[in-house]
């Protein structure tokens, strides 16, 4: 049976998800389809684990689909760098599917369920299809059938509060925008290069050296996936539709779709365009530098004025965000490195700190900070979790935040920019304010009179505790993560170096 | 709606020709211009039409939407099915060549199958949205015409 | 163009590129300066069909007929693989635009309205005013 399964592992990866969104929405009841969605959620996680295994050495996994070669067929390709966030992804939605259960019954009406469970199942297989297809179209294709059903997910907070309709609205406007973008940017280098196989596209391209077509084609990509990941003027829909989308759906998204939306960004920088395309190099440096800068000072800056708890989160994610589009735009082997390390710890971190914002919607009724008085002696542990998730943000040592800030405090260092290297930590007391803000209500001010307030059910806590826990093992023992990234970072590098020097 | 013999007329005369035209649009697909995309909007667009006529509500008790929301899900089973199908033949995911002995007689099986997954996810869905959309609005009377 | 004379040709040959620009711009245009919730969906359509109107057109090969066999081997066919991709992009628009109406229909009925400046107004009573209704209230 597992040699039968085992070759086809890439396709099963998303086809799996997307097979049994339909099912779940016919199951019709909460419950069943809840179940159902974990099951699924579980055996992608599983499979993501066994492609992880297979590509930590440095292995290529090609899959072809139908059985059409490349570069005429469409590919699925994974290597190190995809099965990496390919674990992200559906480590996310195994995690957050058990936490869900409480979170969605008392945010969405029950009759409803079923679809929210089929709009989160088709978000994860598109999220799942954009990382490992090997094909430029076909990332476009599934990275809106996933912002599609992020869309719905969103909007589905609207039971909560009827922000989540606006939020959602301009999501779509400014996603659909960025993928209108990335398509026409795809168009450019298919115009010029006549092939949509990002292999093939990166060997071609390097053949066909610099032309302004190219350079099109680079920008509106960058747009695009700017306005997907949220990169720091493009960044607007971000912090509405976090605070208003429901708190299981924020969690995951904030764990997986922008950093699903950088992955595109260093695959279509680093292996398709190539490290050394100059004018992208340029690019990187004189614009997307400074913008991830001005991102961690000006994000965190208004973090810190935010009263809602899930809103000052969202800006937090905007600035780390910065963190990452400045270790990549840094065109080192250590800032690459940074930048994936920090893929992972930035979602572990922040799916973690969301969902104690849910624990505290679910059990306080609010996420307004100021309403969350002394809620640290009634609700210790979910509290709890929130101080290990923000040490973890400000990046304390034994935290999965040190190792990331430290790689890339060690790249601005390699290229002798000791002024970025400082900024890194001043944006960090940042952290240390907003934090602390929380802290201190939670546990310092007492709790207004009349109030009680539950602790959080073990299965919203069990789930938050987990990603917790991966932010400190991580941050403790670091081997596993920083190993694939800087193999995933040398891989983008490298293949490269190759085809430009020749 | 009874006293409209003009749209009623003109929808008998031309719904049966359309429903006709999108199947001959959808079994054609393997070798000619067509497929289940086109003949599933094309069937759709029959079935709007015949709403248009007698309302929204004939159009239901003809096409209920929890019926079309699970033909959707079957057409996309269908399609996803047969690549699991290929799959257990031996095959890549979507690999036709495993259906048949004949490798033309395979891809043309393939098509032929999965098109008809997609005509009719194409087909409900596009009903699904319409009615969504048209159920919403406040009911037109007789004299408003 | 090292000499400052208008080169007619290489304006008047690309006109596909500058139809191409008009309407993605006019597109762009109409959604990020129109309020009405709806009117910014019709220019993210024109801003879509742009692009499907630039990969069609770079798919043509002069002299090529409908990519259909013809059994003839001497016949020029233009490139079918920019048709495919642009039949999944309007399929996608389709669905992007079905829920963004979807979401204009809900916002209608709640909020009531659905002019933006209306809409930023509401909610700016729902942050700062005094007792606002939060949650699904209609209106």
């Amino acid at each position: 049976m597992m040699a039968l399964i085992e070759p086809h592992l890439p396709a099963l990866q998303v086809v799996i998800p997307l097979v049994a969104a339909p099912f779940c929405m016919m199951l019709g009841r909460g419950g069943l389809a809840w179940i159902f969605a974990s099951v699924v959620s579980l055996a992608t996680f599983v499979i993501s684990i066994a492609l992880f295994a297979q590509t930590y050495d440095g292995t290529i996994i090609s899959y072809h689909m139908g059985g059409w070669a490349p570069p005429i067929g469409i590919e699925y390709r994974v290597d190190i760098l995809n099965a990496f966030v390919l674990l992200i992804v559906s480590g996310s939605a195994a995690l957050v599917l058990p936490y869900a259960r409480s979170s969605v019954a008392a945010e969405i009406p029950a009759e409803r369920q079923a679809l929210f469970y089929t709009a989160f199942l088709l978000c994860v297989a598109g999220l799942l299809g954009v990382t490992i297809t090997g094909d430029a179209f076909n990332v476009f294709v599934f990275l809106e059938i996933s912002s599609l059903a992020t869309y719905a997910l969103v909007a589905s907070g609207a039971w909560a509060n009827k922000r989540a309709l606006t939020a959602a609205y301009n999501y779509l406007i400014m996603g659909t925008i960025g993928a209108t973008f990335f398509v026409i940017g795809i168009g450019m280098l298919y115009s010029v290069t006549g092939t949509l196989n990002m292999a093939d596209l990166a060997v071609r391209i390097a053949d066909h050296g610099d032309s302004s077509t190219l350079r099109m084609g680079f920008v509106l990509i960058l747009l695009g996936i700017g306005l997907k990941l949220a990169m720091f003027p493009l960044h607007l829909w971000l912090p509405n539709a976090y605070a208003y989308a429901p708190s299981a759906v924020t969690a995951f998204l904030a764990a997986t779709a922008t950093k699903v939306a950088v992955y595109v960004m260093l695959r279509f920088m680093f292996t398709v365009l190539g490290f050394d395309y100059e004018f992208q190099a340029d690019t990187l440096r004189m614009v997307v530098l400074p913008l991830a800068i001005i991102a961690m000072f000006a994000a965190s800056l208004v973090a810190i004025f935010q009263d809602d708890l899930k809103r000052m989160l969202a800006y937090s994610s905007v600035a780390q965000i910065g963190y990452i589009l400045l270790g990549l735009s840094l065109l080192n082997e250590t800032g690459i490195t940074a930048s994936i390390v920090h893929l992972f710890n930035h979602a572990v971190t922040k799916a973690a700190l969301f969902m104690v914002a849910g624990c505290f919607i679910f059990s306080a009724g609010t996420s307004s900070i100021s309403k969350l008085a002394g809620v640290g002696r009634d609700m210790p542990w979910t509290t709890a979790a929130f101080v290990a998730g923000g040490l973890s943000l400000i990046g304390l040592p034994l935290t999965v935040g040190f190792i990331s800030k430290w790689y890339l405090v060690l790249a601005t260092l390699e290229l002798g920019w000791w002024p970025v290297a400082l900024m890194i930590m001043a944006s960090s007391l940042l952290a240390i304010i907003y934090v602390w803000r929380v802290v201190e209500v939670a546990y310092l001010q007492p709790a207004p009179a009349g109030v009680t307030r539950k602790e959080a059910p073990l299965s919203m806590l069990i789930p938050t505790w987990i990603f917790v826990g991966l932010s400190v093992w991580f941050g403790v023992n670091a081997m596993l993560t920083a190993t694939a990234a800087g193999r995933a970072a040398s891989a983008l590098i490298g293949s490269s170096h190759i085809l430009w020097k020749d | 709606m009874e006293h409209h013999s003009i749209l009623r007329v003109v929808s008998k005369l031309l719904i049966p020709p359309m429903l006709v035209y999108a199947l001959y649009v959808q079994f054609h697909g393997e070798y000619s211009p067509g497929g289940g995309f086109q003949a599933g909007v094309v069937f759709a667009a029959a079935f709007v039409l015949y709403s248009l006529v007698h309302g929204i509500d004939a159009l239901t008790k003809v096409a209920p939407p929890r019926i079309l929301h699970i033909l959707a899900g079957i057409g996309v089973l269908i399609f996803a099915g047969t690549g699991l199908v290929t799959i257990a033949l031996g095959d890549a995911y979507l690999g036709y060549y495993a259906l048949a002995e004949n490798p033309q007689h395979a891809q043309e099986w393939g098509i032929v199958v999965v098109e008809l997954g997609v005509g009719m996810t194409v087909a409900t869905v596009m009903l699904s949205i319409f009615i969504a959309f048209a159920s919403h609005t406040r009911k037109l009377d007789n004299k408003d015409w | 163009m090292s000499e400052l004379a208008i080169d007619l040709e290489f304006i008047l040959g690309r006109y596909n590129y500058w139809l191409f620009s008009i309407l993605m711009m006019t597109g762009l245009y109409i959604t990020v300066s129109r309020g009405n919730l709806i009117k910014k969906i019709v220019g993210l359509n024109i801003f879509q069909t742009s692009v499907f109107m630039l990969y069609i057109s770079l798919g043509k090969v002069t002299g090529g007929t409908a990519p259909i066999l013809t059994g003839d081997p001497d016949t020029v066919y233009s490139n079918p693989l920019p048709h495919v991709l642009i039949l999944t992009a309007i399929v996608v628009g389709i669905a992007t635009t079905a829920v963004g109406l979807a979401l204009v229909v809900r916002i209608k009925e709640t909020y009531g309205t659905i002019e933006e400046d209306e809409i930023l107004e509401l909610e700016h009573d729902m942050d700062f005013g005094n007792g606002a209704p939060q949650g699904g209230s209609r209106a």
